[in-house]
């Protein structure tokens, strides 16, 4: 217990390390995500900007990256991100190679809510002479609101869990918390205060999630 | 019923538009790889202003007509030419109103029937419209609820309300008041009488509805199922003058034999017979 008391400035500053970075990520990951997902429902056959070749490519390229597992991802993107942030370690490292993964596993969810809006309406406001824009800003988006907050709430989740590994390349948080000063030094009281934040703070955005999308689907 | 929706256009009322169908087929492909004649030479001249009844059997393509005026889809043969343009995909001058209400399930019946409103109608003017449409249409009690809140009826009111708002040259009503129970269903005719009297639409309306073809059209266009048909014949069955001015009374004997006419040719006959007994 003593220890715990020794650790707790490091404890607190990896929770804010976690969010920091579980949150940056759901912004970058999440447009990006948003921006893919909207791109595959747009170019399926019959849709509002059907286009065969885009949606083939899109589709072979989120259906590559998908199954990578996290810790493989991590290190094989590791050039790329030493390319595009700056450096191949540290949360900016995990930030980035967390923000492609989630922007691949959000364009799906995205994709299948917008499937799930009944395409008489978007007709209907095709019809009404809205153009591509004014219906995927002004009723996809909004019609699949609902059930998007939830994904991204999903997606947040899954985010806190991911971005545990992030001490395989020198990234802080809880995860890295844990092993370092749980795991490694066999304390697991130690191990087990990370796993009790991880579940408090997995438990209040689901809630908040829940909360966020039933407002929404009262509106 | 006094309607002077004049004053809240703003200038923006599109003069009625002719419209010329000429030679129009549509053809879909069938999941067996086969095809299934849908249309089949469609000519037809509508005047602009005036007020055409589409009958026919379920199935025989009255949807798929209005779709190819409202250029949703595009005919495999022939052309639809509006105002002497031929139509194409977001065309303005035309506004639908669906066979189902299509409305955006998350906005209240207002913003739904303001999303039909031209674009770049200033808001003011905008909200006017749409409280005077809905007026209109009865649901001025209702304007804040939602589609899920309201009945099928109400909704089919709205979805009216929304293709009115635009003011359009060519209005295309797929059974629009299907789903209203006999009064409302009389109501709404007498309104869409009205507007069309107020300010001057050209009405391509699909009914199956021998009664309400008869009240509301100068003509009549009875299509075919072509599953029952010779190769010689081409989609429309026939095309009926209805006679006298609206209103009309909705007893007329004069359409006795018009509606008569026209149930036979939707294969239902006029009277019952009876079995006899054996
Ligand atoms: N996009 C499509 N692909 C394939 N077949 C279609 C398509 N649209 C319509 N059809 C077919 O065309 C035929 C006519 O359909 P349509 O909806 O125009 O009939 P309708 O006269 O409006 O019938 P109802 O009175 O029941 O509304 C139907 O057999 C339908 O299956
Ligand atoms: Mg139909």
């Amino acid at each position: 217990m003593d220890r715990l008391l020794e650790l707790e400035g490091l404890f607190w500053e990896s929770v804010v390390e976690t969010l920091y970075i579980v949150a940056v990520t759901l912004g970058i990951g999440g447009v990006g995500g948003l921006v893919i997902g909207v791109t595959l429902y747009v170019t399926r056959k019959n849709g509002l900007l059907a286009n065969a070749p885009v949606s083939i490519v899109l589709n072979l390229v989120v259906n590559f990256f998908r199954p990578i597992p996290f810790v493989i991802f991590i290190g094989a993107v590791q050039p790329l991100a030493r390319w595009v942030v700056g450096v191949g370690i540290g949360n900016r490292a995990i930030i980035f190679a967390l923000s492609l993964a989630a922007a691949f596993g959000i364009s799906r969810i995205v994709e299948q809510n917008l499937v799930g809006v009944d395409p008489g309406v978007v007709e209907a406001a095709r019809a009404m002479g809205a153009g591509r824009p004014r219906i995927i800003l002004t009723v996809l988006i909004p019609e699949a609101l609902g059930p998007l907050v939830l994904g991204y709430t999903f997606v947040f989740v899954a985010l806190v869990d991911m971005s545990a590994i992030a001490g395989v390349i020198g990234g802080g948080g809880l995860g890295n918390f844990a092993i370092v000063y749980g795991y490694r030094q066999f304390n697991p009281v130690v191990t087990w205060v990370a796993v009790i934040a991880i579940v408090v703070i997995v438990q209040v955005a689901q809630f908040a999630g829940n909360r966020l999308a039933r407002t929404i689907l009262r509106r | 019923m006094n309607v002077d929706l004049g004053s809240t256009t703003g200038g923006r009322q599109q003069p009625a538009l002719s419209v010329a169908l000429s030679g129009v087929g549509r053809t879909f492909p069938t999941p067996g790889g086969g095809t299934r004649e849908v249309l089949r030479e469609v000519d037809l001249d509508v005047r602009a202003g005036e007020v055409i009844a589409l009958v026919g059997p379920s199935g025989c393509g009255k949807s798929t007509l209005l779709r190819q005026i409202s250029a949703l889809d595009a005919p495999t043969t022939g052309s639809v030419v509006v105002d002497g343009v031929p139509v194409g995909p977001g065309d303005l001058r035309t506004a639908v109103a669906f066979q189902e209400p299509r409305l955006l399930p998350w906005r209240t019946l207002t913003a739904n029937v303001a999303f039909g409103l031209p674009r770049g109608t200033p808001k003011q003017l905008g909200a006017a419209r749409v409280a005077e449409l809905l007026e209109l249409v009865g649901l001025a009690d209702s304007a804040t609820l939602r589609p899920r809140q309201v009945s099928g009826g109400m909704a089919q009111r709205t979805s009216l309300a929304r293709a009115l708002a635009r003011a359009p040259g060519v209005l295309l009503l797929d059974e629009p008041f299907g789903a209203l129970d006999a009064l409302t269903r009389l109501r709404m005719q007498d309104l869409l009488l009205n507007v069309h009297a107020a300010r001057p639409t050209t009405v391509l309306l699909v009914t199956h509805d021998v009664e309400e073809a008869l009240y509301l059209a100068d003509r009549v266009v009875l299509l075919r199922d072509l599953r029952d048909s010779t190769p010689e014949d081409t989609s429309i069955a026939r095309i009926v003058e209805v006679p006298g001015d609206r209103p009309r009374d909705r007893a007329d004997h004069e359409l006795t034999e018009l509606r008569a006419e026209l149930l036979e040719g939707l294969g239902v006959a006029a009277h019952h017979t009876p079995a006899q007994p054996a």
